[in-house]
């Protein structure tokens, strides 16, 4: 992890530059909220460096996560194997960094379902009203009512096992929550004055949804989301934990510490690190949300 | 107030039905074929032929219209019978009454210490006066909801069974065997209570109702936990019912972790072996459990403010 967080430092100029000044803010502000805030920059590095991981695992690590050397089984973290080796000689932190790819993946499947069903639920609730509002509202009151991880796995019963799979039970397993959100912001824009003006000057409905209702109501939305990928990350690496996602030779985060539990007596490291990096992951994003969420525009 | 029960408990009965649809449609409608399941499950891989599938088939009638068997297994379900376990062959009914008591047991316990825990964190936190211990106690719980629970398990089993021996690292025996998975299944939950609670307490001490307690001469312990926590408590009460379910689900994750025998293995084992009727069981108990202790709670609420009842819809 320190290691991780060193590498990062030089990126982190860019980052804390140059996501905000596309809002077009004064520059000495956005440099006084990120120095006011030295968590929230932290967060950014580690995600960026997730994000980078499971694109580019080679910037990381040029050892493969697959083969192992057999004289080299259960090293401690050290020099040579920052987070030590496996049952295998395998090098825990190449199958974390190649693993980021799985999970990344995954996480990225199981929100993009989340936001784009629930999304759309949402936004027919709320813009159509009437019967469709009441059927589709009660509909997601049922989804609410099954615990997610039991819907979860309901559906990775129904469907198999396997990444994507696990991704889209996560996924849809969190529509409910979205489209409770979308709906409530559309119907606080449907009743804003320059809705009924656009409304009054001839506009189309697509029209109005596209240019108006869309683009004023998406905001919480893409703060849930930003929460969700923190939600999902742990749902996704549970599931996979529990043997329902990537088959074992694969790094998934969850297979790789389900299977460093069998040696937690005398391999602290398997399960331990692996296990950290999942936790820093999603605090970081819970964080970067927190940030979204009110903090940026309160500024 | 007696109008308002019967329209809860009415409410709740509907959403269960309509839970128990969902699981039907999830389960016996989506592409996964539970008698090529039932027939993997035979003595030898040879005596899947056919016949033998299409005579299963009728048995458990799934060759019959989709309206039709829902509408069976509907009647049956109300009357508690949700069929056999494909994999064991008993009554799915009588699998989760057998593994229940332990997992209720093991999320009473969590629960129980989610809401000390946390209510008391969120209580210390916002009554302190000692900034840099309001600090440490805030930081925690967002550190509390961004840990995998499993992997929180296994670290509670490796510092405290295998290097400390102070608790058995797995099995069902007594309370020593409850401590760790139970801290485990807390964490989470607690961490999300003590969040709600301290945002709602700090919005309630900002009232001018507070402000009326202090200036009438209350003492701050007095004002802060008889008249700030009542009213604050509100939301972390919405919050519990939404706990309970997440528990119970939870549970498959802690008891894989530490082989303890419950609902959660339960679940584990049949997703794991396709057995749908009881992954179909689980799900409604799910459910129910979620129904249950919100309508418990919805009933509890006017108790706390009595406006609630008044106002003929609980907030």
């Amino acid at each position: 992890m320190s290691q991780m967080v060193d590498e990062g430092v030089a990126a982190e100029a860019a980052v804390g530059l140059g996501v905000p000044v596309e809002k077009g803010r004064d520059g000495a502000g956005v440099v006084r909220f990120f120095l006011r805030r030295p968590g929230l920059v932290l967060s950014i590095v580690m995600v960026v460096l997730v994000v980078l991981a499971a694109f580019w695992p080679n910037l990381f690590t040029s050892r493969d996560p697959l083969t192992g050397v057999p004289a080299q089984r259960f090293q401690a973290p050290g020099g040579a194997h920052w987070f030590g080796t496996d049952e295998l000689g395998r090098d825990v932190f190449s199958r974390i960094v190649h693993g980021a790819a799985l999970s990344m993946k995954a996480t990225l499947i199981a929100v993009a379902v989340a936001i784009v069903v629930g999304g759309l639920l949402g936004l027919a609730a709320g813009f159509v009203g009437r019967w469709v509002d009441d059927v589709l509202m009660r509909a997601v009151d049922v989804l609410l009512s099954i615990p997610a991880l039991f819907l979860s796995l309901a559906l990775v019963t129904a469907l198999g096992y396997g990444t994507m799979k696990v991704a889209i039970a996560v996924g849809i397993a969190s529509v409910a929550t979205f489209a409770r959100v979308m709906r409530a912001e559309v119907l606080r824009v449907r009743q804003a004055t320059y809705v009924e003006a656009s409304r009054s000057c001839g506009t189309r409905w697509y029209g109005v949804l596209g240019r108006h209702v869309l683009p004023n109501a998406i905001g919480p939305v893409l703060v849930l989301a930003t929460l969700d990928f923190g939600t999902s990350i742990l749902a996704v690496s549970s599931l996979s934990f529990l043997g329902y996602g990537a088959p074992p030779p694969a790094p998934e985060w969850g297979t790789v510490i389900a299977a460093g539990r069998n040696y937690l007596a005398n391999a602290w490291w398997l399960t331990a690190l692996p296990g950290f990096v999942i936790a820093a992951t999603v605090l970081a994003t819970n964080r970067i949300a927190r940030a979204l969420d009110g903090e940026w525009t309160r500024r | 107030m007696r109008r308002y029960v019967i329209r809860r408990v009415v409410q709740a009965a509907g959403v269960l039905w309509a839970a128990y649809t969902v699981a039907f449609l999830v389960l016996d409608y989506l592409p996964g074929d539970p008698v090529s399941a039932m027939a993997g499950q035979g003595l030898d891989q040879t005596s899947t032929d056919p016949a033998q599938i299409a005579q299963l088939k009728h048995e458990y009638g799934f060759d019959k219209p989709v309206l039709v068997q829902y509408a069976e297994y509907l009647g049956r379900a109300v009357r508690g019978d949700f069929g056999d376990s494909v994999a064991t062959g008993r009554p799915v009914t009588s699998t989760l009454a057998d593994a229940l008591p332990a997992t209720l047991q093991l999320t009473t316990a969590a629960l129980l210490l989610a809401i000390l825990v946390g209510g008391g964190l969120a209580v210390l936190a916002t009554y302190t006066s000692m900034r840099w211990l309001r600090q440490v106690l805030l930081s925690l719980p967002p550190l509390g909801v961004s840990v995998p629970t499993f992997w929180v398990g296994l670290m509670l089993v490796e510092l405290f069974s295998f290097r400390a021996h102070l608790f058995p690292a797995f099995g069902n025996d007594g309370l020593r065997g409850l401590v760790l998975p139970a801290i485990a299944l807390a964490i989470p939950s607690g961490a999300l209570i003590s969040q709600v609670l301290a945002k709602s307490l700090l919005n309630t001490l900002n009232e001018p109702y507070v402000q009326t307690a202090r200036a009438k001469g209350a003492g701050r312990a007095r004002v802060h936990l008889r008249h700030a926590l009542r009213n604050a408590s509100l939301p972390a009460l919405t919050v519990i019912g939404v706990l309970a379910g997440q528990l119970m689900a939870n549970s498959v994750v802690i008891e894989t972790v530490f082989s303890r025998n419950g609902l959660g293995r339960v679940t584990a084992t049949a997703v794991g072996s396709q057995d749908i009727p009881v992954v179909q069981g689980v799900v409604v108990f799910g459910s129910f459990v979620f129904v249950l202790v919100n309508l418990v709670i919805d009933l509890v609420y006017p108790l706390i403010d009595p406006r609630i009842v008044v106002a003929g819809r609980p907030a």
